[in-house]
């Protein structure tokens, strides 16, 4: 069998179909490709070497178009998720055995896909003022970009190990450059070689902990691993249990749990703004759906093991997360970066509260949906809340909490948007969406029997209304004449304005119909 | 009473909601040609009071079309899914508990925004004053119109950005550090209810509290309703507020401008125990009669510490604030409302929901003549007000002086005035609590209650001496020296709250009979 569902209407199909009746007549060992089910990364790819090569040929003062190149290839990435809505495809299939696929286009992989792509959209349109502004190498930074995200759309629909590690490695690696793009930099460059160091030693671990889990199955794809794992043979059972530790607490550090978070400040406050938030959000995401898949698909019998390791990584992080963002001081250089570093955390500990439950209850593919609906509505107002961050931040200036005070005089839409966001990742009307995708993440901690996650959840949400609040009225002081607040910000540029819009816009949206983004908790999405 | 349609009822209660949001976010615009009036602040002021007075009209009009024969059931329902993944539904209805609520957040709104059409507070722009008045008046109404357990929490929770405006920016001295404790209480107090409120929705599997209200408890254990009660209800006790966490009331009060006084007494407060009977009663039963003899002792501990506080405040010397003093009668007032809630019963409910209501017309009038008197003399200390004689308002002022005398007899329960009757239901109800409730612990509070209502007597009457009487012929400092009387549209802001007052007063019977069926229908298998 192949494993070709596509319709068969798509035209540059038509190949791949005629292959698959010389397939069925013998030749079993090649597999055949569904072109149309991965064209959402492999778009993202091409255009990546497209990019790196156009670079070469194009002069200085046209280099702004491999910005809008990026947008629109990752747009077209996008779009590409459309015809696959609706049917589960798989590709790269074993022709014969378990048939297992190491591609699959299920909903969880589209709706991930759709984040990534989205969020990398939102962060190309982000970054392409302070490309110019900041004289960061286009091409290379346009190229990157692109990788990563490529790497990052993957991920999800990576069903075996292999294709798993590899596929965080190519979201991961071009992430490293970009941090440390900002050339003579000191903090960039220290801030790349922490980012670099610390994930290095998560992949190392990881790789050991596959090559474990593949010594004791005899196989890479997660399906067949999951129904391996509970029959392994007794002798082996301990070199299993570290196989399956140590992958998980790889795919820990990806997703900056606490106590592998600390990398996170100095790294987001080191890169340029745009790739922080990129990395809050799209690196986030990566690491999750990554978390997500061998946990639940992978290691289902290990349920009693996992669940409660990451319910109490989860309160770890979220506690860790928040006390260090209420630690930081307003008036302390860098500190609006700094804050959204620490938030971060603290929300990757929110993320992680459906994938414990997972462990606890029957049904885990519906509980980690929560994770999902969560993490849409996230990437939307932390991108919306990095890129009004971007938007004032100039050249020079210390980007510190203290500058944003009396903003609601020189920008006061700027200033209602960023308190939106900031209102939505505390959870507070009028941030419903914020409010309503916490509480979705509660729910699936409460029906897991977890309660004393939801308690501790819920005074983290209590401790993360401080900080947040704290800001968003300092957005609304009137400024102190000590400091002449933000004294004559040059206009804001067009596509700064545009990325503030586009995340607003969304994430009224979703506020006010919440079952756009929630739609995705409790529903199986495999 | 006119037989209104289904729909027609529907789109009135929905449109009273949504009708003052969109009205905010038309106050920010420029104001379209043909209404611009004599310049863009008197046109948006218009606007406000245009806004407010159709949302009057139409919760009039709703009170008129509400089928008075069978007030104990849900009217005017639209029942609409909204988040299906968490079982959220838009879901609207009026009942008898409701509906005098809603009519009186609606006057007291139309009467602020009359009020500041003529006399706007000192303060930035009055575009964002009447855009968050009328978001102010969603919020209020929408917590009083809607049956699900997360609207009431978002309703809840959009009344506190206002409120906070309003007062950080339009307030007096000490309005920031006011306005913050204002917002950090009462948010901390919701995001307790709100956990309460899931602990209900998630584990009897609705947010609908109509069938929470039937199911009356049913599948909720008895340690789930006593975590559920004790979180509602201190999130609720704060809003209130009940000694000992009305500590942020005072600060607000004295700092709020007084369309803000008004409102927040008026209205606010009566969110909170609003929540008491409408949730915490019917959803969690169990809870409720557990926690009840505790709310009943604080509630008592409330109304004599406000009024040994407001005792205080009023003697001479004291350098008591009027403003303040009235705020810690709300103390007082409120805590007859809670004793009477923690009755159980339907005598002491009926007695709780009509002072709520009273308490709402007669400190709103309050706060409206302190407010004038402040903008007068430019004080409201009452040492200053009363110099060596007294404030001789009855011989300089006739008019706000015979009405500040009036609102103090009103507000300490005179016989025949508005305030009397909810406060006698609740003692009333005290004297024979729900069945397994301690009779002589309630014998106590009902003691104390009435020591109580002695107490508010004793500092009111004082006020009016120290105001009201005195010797016209004092020599004043000069802003003291001429208080001119009342202004028309002080006459046109005020009327309708004296002539309610009278009324409630004197015919008790329409608004008893209206909340009565309803309270019953929350309140099911209780004799009393």
């Amino acid at each position: 069998m192949t494993a070709l569902t596509a319709p068969q209407g798509a035209h540059h199909l038509a190949e791949g179909a005629a292959q698959r009746v010389d397939l069925a007549k013998g030749a079993d060992l090649v597999q055949s490709i569904d072109w149309a089910a991965i064209a959402p990364p492999t778009i993202a790819a091409v255009a990546a070497l497209v990019v790196l090569v156009a670079d070469l040929f194009l002069a200085e003062r046209h280099k702004g178009l491999l910005g809008g190149l990026t947008a629109a290839a990752l747009a077209l990435a996008g779009l590409a998720l459309v015809p696959l809505i609706g049917d589960d495809r798989a590709t790269f299939c074993l022709t014969a055995g378990t048939r297992a696929c190491s591609y699959v286009a299920d909903p969880f992989t589209l709706t991930v896909q759709f984040l990534v792509l989205g969020g990398a959209f939102v962060t190309a349109l982000l970054s392409m003022a302070p490309v110019r502004q900041e004289r960061l190498p286009a091409g290379e930074f346009w190229f990157l970009l692109l990788a990563s995200a490529s790497g990052a759309a993957l991920l999800p629909a990576s069903r075996d190990l292999a294709t798993l590690v590899v596929a965080l490695e190519v979201a991961s690696l071009p992430a490293f450059a970009l941090v440390g793009l900002r050339r003579g930099e000191r903090l960039s460059s220290e801030a790349a070689l922490k980012f670099f160091l610390s994930s290095v030693a998560a992949t190392a671990v990881m790789l050991l902990g596959v090559s474990f889990v593949y010594a004791t199955t005899g196989s890479m794809h997660l399906s067949t691993v999951a129904q391996a794992l509970p029959g392994v043979d007794s002798r082996l059972h301990t070199l299993a249990a570290t196989g399956v530790a140590l992958t998980l607490v790889g795919f820990a550090f990806k997703t900056a749990a606490a106590p592998f978070h600390f990398w996170v400040p100095d790294t987001y406050v080191g890169a340029p703004v745009p790739v922080a938030a990129y990395l809050s959000v799209i690196g986030k995401a990566a690491g999750f759906s990554g978390l997500i898949l061998v946990t639940v698909r992978a290691f289902p019998s290990y349920a009693d093991a996992w669940g409660p390791a990451l319910a109490v990584l989860a309160a770890l992080t979220m506690s860790v997360g928040n006390l260090g963002a209420l630690r930081q001081r307003t008036d302390r250089a860098h500190s609006a970066v700094r804050l959204l570093a620490w938030s971060s955390v603290g929300q990757a500990g929110y993320l992680l509260v459906p994938i414990a439950a997972a462990g606890y209850t029957e049904e885990p593919d519906r509980a980690v949906g929560a994770t999902l609906a969560y993490a849409l509505m996230y990437a939307v107002v932390n991108l919306g809340a990095f890129a009004v961050v971007a938007a004032l931040q100039r050249p020079g200036s210390p980007g510190r909490l203290d500058d944003y005070r009396g903003l609601v005089r020189t920008h006061p839409l700027a200033a209602a948007a960023l308190a939106f966001f900031l209102l939505c990742l505390a959870g507070l009307p009028p941030g419903i969406v914020g409010l309503f995708a916490k509480v979705t993440v509660f729910q699936s901690a409460v029906d897991a029997g977890l309660g004393w996650l939801a308690v501790v959840m819920a005074l983290n949400v209590v401790i993360a209304l401080v900080y947040y609040l704290t800001w968003t009225a300092l957005l609304f002081r009137p400024a102190t004449g000590r400091q002449p607040a933000a004294p004559a910000l040059p206009r804001l540029s067009a596509s700064l304005t545009a990325t503030v819009a586009l995340t607003g816009v969304l994430a009224l949206a979703a506020s006010g119909a919440p079952q756009l983004v929630l739609r995705f908790a409790g529903t199986a999405l495999f | 009473m006119i037989p209104l349609d289904d729909t027609v009822m529907q789109a009135l209660l929905v449109a009273a909601v949504v009708l003052p949001l969109l009205g905010a976010l038309a106050a920010l615009l420029p104001a379209p040609p043909g209404l611009r009036g004599r310049g863009p602040e008197q046109a948006v002021l218009r606007h406000g009071v245009t806004v407010t007075g159709v949302v009057f009209a139409l919760t009039v009009l709703l009170a008129v079309g509400f089928d008075h024969d069978r007030p104990g059931t849900m009217q005017a329902e639209s029942d609409l899914s909204w988040i299906p993944a968490l079982g959220v539904r838009l879901h609207f209805g009026t009942d008898g508990v409701s509906l005098p609520l809603l009519v009186l957040t609606a006057l007291l709104t139309f009467l602020c925004a009359l009020y500041s059409y003529a006399r706007m507070p000192q303060g930035p722009s009055p575009k964002a004053f009447v855009a968050l008045l009328l978001l102010l008046e969603c919020g209020t109404l929408a917590t009083f119109a809607v049956l699900d357990l997360m609207l009431f929490f978002l309703a809840f929770e959009t009344v506190l950005v206002p409120m906070y405006f309003l007062i950080a920016r339009w307030g007096g001295e000490g309005r920031g550090p006011a306005a913050w404790k204002f917002v950090l209480y009462t948010l901390l107090g919701s995001v307790v209810m709100l956990l309460g409120l899931l602990v209900v929705g998630l584990n009897a599997g609705t947010f609908d509290m109509v069938r929470l209200a039937e199911a009356h408890g049913a599948g909720l254990s008895h340690t789930t309703q006593l975590i559920a009660a004790l979180a509602i209800g201190v999130g609720l006790a704060v809003k209130a507020p009940m000694w000992p966490l009305h500590s942020w009331l005072p600060d607000a009060h004295t700092a709020a401008p007084t369309v803000g006084s008004v409102l927040l007494a008026g209205v606010l407060l009566k969110m909170g125990t609003y929540g008491f009977v409408r949730i915490l009663l019917p959803a969690v039963p169990d809870g409720a009669h557990t926690f009840a003899p505790y709310l009943a002792a604080f509630a008592v501990t409330g109304i004599i510490y406000g009024s040994l506080a407001c005792l205080a405040l009023a003697r001479k010397g004291a350098k008591g604030d009027l403003k303040r003093l009235i705020a810690y009668s709300s103390v007082g007032h409120m805590g007859f409302v809670l004793l009477g809630i923690a009755t159980l019963t339907h005598t002491g409910v009926n007695g709780a929901l009509y002072a709520n209501l009273a308490h709402g017309l007669i400190t709103g009038l309050l706060f409206f003549l302190v407010g004038a008197l402040k903008d007068r003399t430019g004080t409201s200390d009452l040492d200053t007000l009363a110099g060596t004689t007294g404030g001789a308002l009855y011989g300089r002022a006739p008019r706000l002086g015979g009405l500040l005398a009036f609102g103090a007899v009103a507000s300490l329960g005179l016989p025949g005035l508005a305030g009397f009757w909810g406060e006698l239901l609740a003692l009333l109800g005290a004297y024979h609590p729900a069945a397994g409730l301690s009779r002589p612990a309630f014998s106590v509070f009902l003691a104390l209650g009435a020591l109580g209502t002695l107490l508010t007597a004793a500092y009111l009457l004082l006020v009016v001496r120290r105001v009201c009487m005195g010797d016209p012929a004092e020599t004043r400092p000069e802003r003291l020296a001429t208080v001119p009387d009342m202004r028309p549209y002080e006459f046109a802001a005020w009327t309708p709250l004296v002539v309610l007052t009278v009324v409630a007063g004197l015919w008790p019977g329409a608004l008893l009979g209206l909340m009565d069926p309803a309270v019953q229908s929350l309140l099911p298998g209780v004799t009393r």
